[in-house]
């Protein structure tokens, strides 16, 4: 395999890490806050097909962005009515979530199938862009790449940094207590549930603004709940789901680069590929069940209401 | 202002009643997106729910399709009362009409009685088999089910894929990715002659009274029940965690798999890359409307059997995207989740100002409101 290969192989596995990093930390935060939103995938489509009809609409990448974003939102408010709200079963809400969300984006995109937009073009940034090796993987993608890296840092030091963090993970860690302190604890998992939303709907948009550009039904193919199973990997802690994030990146684009080295293997088999990794790195993850109990948020799928 | 308040005792009512009431709010939503798109809401409401069964034909079609979600959420009932969260129906769906078309063709056009029951045994064998994946990965391993169950989801559709495109591709079939048509042998009889109704119905409506049977009347469905109310109750109680686990993933993946074989035995003759138009996801909105009971599944599964020809039906008289299927299923689940809710809690109107003063009258309490 030759340098050049190496490093577009390592590239497009940073823009196909993309989508699976934005999801997986609006998830993180959410679950660091106690609440399991199984409804990643539905978000995702709605927030695919809304930054669509956005740019469709206005011409305007931005407005595109802005919708996917603003509908993820929607979708996961409608999540915390049931979730926090009513304390409805939160597995049960959110395959809700994702079975209306797949449902309404098809019903919403039918009119876009095979409608073309013009989507996020690479942006090189001056002189990082020229280093050799690193250039090329880091600093020459579209602008939603490095958004992605900003978000990563922003939620690295929000979760480790700042008060707002603590708050968050204390109420993730026990609702009860983090109540009887006299916190606001439906509110702190709204706000949670309503950044994951949003960052579900960024990555959706930038599958169908930045790494297609089209609207395809069911486009997302099964990214959410990748997303879901990375977080449980991470063990909840942000450098290891940007890690985890570009390990699945390079497992979805295997196949391509298996069919570069000319291997004849049926297309199909090698589309499995990043489930078949997921369901190995889950094996490998949870075969020790107490390094998973350390991390998991204690309060984590648990509907809470205060008493009063 | 409205405020919740934790019910002593669970409504036995609301829980009944939510169910209808979820139908007739989507009803209502669907009026209004009707209204919304420009189009006339009553008639569009009469396509989607009337018009499909409004004769023969169509009641068969309806049972045809209620078969196939009944059988899996029949499965997934064992699962869910559990607290297995086993949503991989789609793959244990996939997987069985696969076994069953691997046997189907083995046989071509041999003939004998022995045939179909073999078939289907065959697919009922595969789609376990793809559930033990999930069960072996849950009991030795740990692995939440949810992710396992979707991910094997995905890998049984690519496999499914693969086996049209490849080792199960008809040789004179134009190179279109569907298996050969199956012998006459290996094919469901008629339920009702003239329609295309067989006798699957009669599995899956067998499959949810064994279902019933066995919570109502079976140790091993007591067992199960206090596993999902209380796992440390049924481990205190010394009850086989490991082994009810296994049963429900294998009795689902079995009953998944029927389903799966049922469809192409049945209605299609031959495997298609279309064979299930997400059948197992679906029937978890069935699980959850048919309150888990015998009879609400089968009442259920017709009316999201219904959801599945309205749609096809807002194609045909409305050139309506038949994606409307699946808007009407989740507005459903939404609905549905929504008045559970007031199965434990009801709604209270409070007017803290008031009370809170009249009693002490003290700053601190009108500082509280």
């Amino acid at each position: 395999m030759s340098p050049d290969m190496i490093v577009n192989i390592l590239a497009a596995t940073v823009v196909a890490g993309t989508p699976l990093l934005i999801v997986a930390l609006g998830e993180l935060i959410c679950e660091r806050s106690g609440v399991l939103n199984l409804g990643q995938e539905g978000m995702m489509l709605i927030g695919a097909v809304a930054g669509f009809a956005g740019v469709y609409a206005s011409g305007s990448l931005l407005v595109g962005v802005i919708a996917g974003m603003a509908a993820g939102v929607g979708m996961s408010l409608l999540f915390g009515f049931m979730a926090i709200t009513l304390a409805a079963n939160q597995y049960a809400a959110g395959l809700a979530l994702t079975i209306f969300g797949t449902g309404l984006s098809a019903f919403v995109g039918t009119d876009f199938v095979g409608k073309t937009i013009d989507g996020f073009t690479k942006l090189p940034i001056p002189f990082l862009s020229d280093i050799p090796v690193l250039g090329p993987v880091l600093f020459n993608h579209d602008l939603l790449v490095y958004v992605s890296l900003g978000l990563f840092v922003a939620v690295y030091v929000f979760l480790r940094h700042s008060r707002g963090g603590l708050l968050l993970r204390a109420v993730g860690e026990s609702p009860e207590s983090a109540n009887a302190n006299g916190l606001p604890v439906l509110l702190i998992r709204y706000l949670a549930v309503s950044f994951g939303g949003a960052m579900a709907g960024l990555s959706g948009a930038y599958l169908s603004l930045a790494y297609t550009p089209l609207w395809t039904e069911g486009m997302t193919a099964g990214r959410g709940w990748i997303a879901l199973a990375l977080v449980v990997f991470a063990t909840w802690r942000p450098v290891r789901v940007l890690l985890g994030a570009y390990l699945f990146g390079l497992a979805s684009i295997l196949h391509l680069v298996l069919q570069g080295f000319g291997w004849d293997i049926s297309p199909e088999l090698l589309a499995m590929l990043p489930y078949v990794v997921t369901v190995v790195v889950l094996v490998l993850l949870s075969a020790n069940p107490t390094r998973t109990r350390l991390h998991t948020p204690l309060s984590i799928g648990q509907p809470w209401r205060p008493s009063r | 202002m409205l405020s919740l308040e934790r019910r002593q005792v669970d409504s036995r009512l609301m829980e009944y009643l939510s169910p209808v009431l979820a139908l007739v709010l989507t009803v209502i939503t669907g009026f209004l997106i009707f209204l919304g798109l420009d189009r006339d809401p009553v008639e569009g409401l009469r396509l989607f729910f009337i018009v499909p069964i409004s004769d023969a034909v169509g009641v068969a079609e309806l049972g045809l399709k209620a078969a196939p979600l009944l059988l899996c959420a029949a499965g997934l009932t064992i699962c869910y009362r559990a607290r297995i969260w086993n949503i991989g129906a789609e793959g244990h769906f996939l997987m069985g009409a696969v076994g069953a078309t691997i046997a189907a063709l083995h046989f071509g056009e041999g003939t004998g009685f022995w045939i179909l029951p073999v078939v289907l045994l065959a697919g009922i064998a595969c789609g376990a088999l793809w559930s033990a994946i999930a069960a072996f990965l849950k009991t030795h391993f740990h692995c939440n089910e949810i992710l396992t169950t979707i991910m094997l989801n995905y890998i049984a559709l690519n496999l499914l894929l693969y086996a049209v495109h490849g080792p199960l591709k008809d040789p004179y079939g134009f190179s279109f990715p569907q298996s050969a048509m199956f012998g006459d042998a290996a094919l469901l009889p008629m339920l009702i002659p003239g329609t295309r109704l067989h006798i699957g119905l009669l599995f899956a409506l067998l499959a949810a009274v064994a279902v019933g049977v066995l919570f109502a009347r079976t140790f091993i469905g007591f067992q199960l029940k206090v596993l999902g109310e209380d796992h440390k109750a049924a481990e205190f109680a010394g009850f086989p965690r490991k082994r009810l686990v296994w049963f429900a993933f294998l009795v689902a993946g079995g009953l998944a798999g029927l389903a799966g074989a049922s469809e192409v035995t049945g209605p299609i003759g031959q495997l298609i890359p279309q064979v299930s138009p997400g059948y197992g996801y679906t029937a978890i909105i069935v699980v959850f409307m048919g309150r888990m009971k015998a009879v609400g599944l089968i009442l259920a599964s017709a009316l999201l059997a219904l959801t599945f020809l309205g749609g096809e039906m807002m194609q045909i008289g409305m050139n309506l995207p038949k994606a409307m299927t699946g808007l009407f299923q989740g507005l459903l689940l939404f609905y549905l989740l929504t008045c559970d809710a007031f199965i434990h809690y009801r709604i209270r109107l409070t007017r803290r100002h008031v009370t809170a003063s009249a009693g002490t009258n003290t700053p601190l309490a009108t500082q509280e409101s």
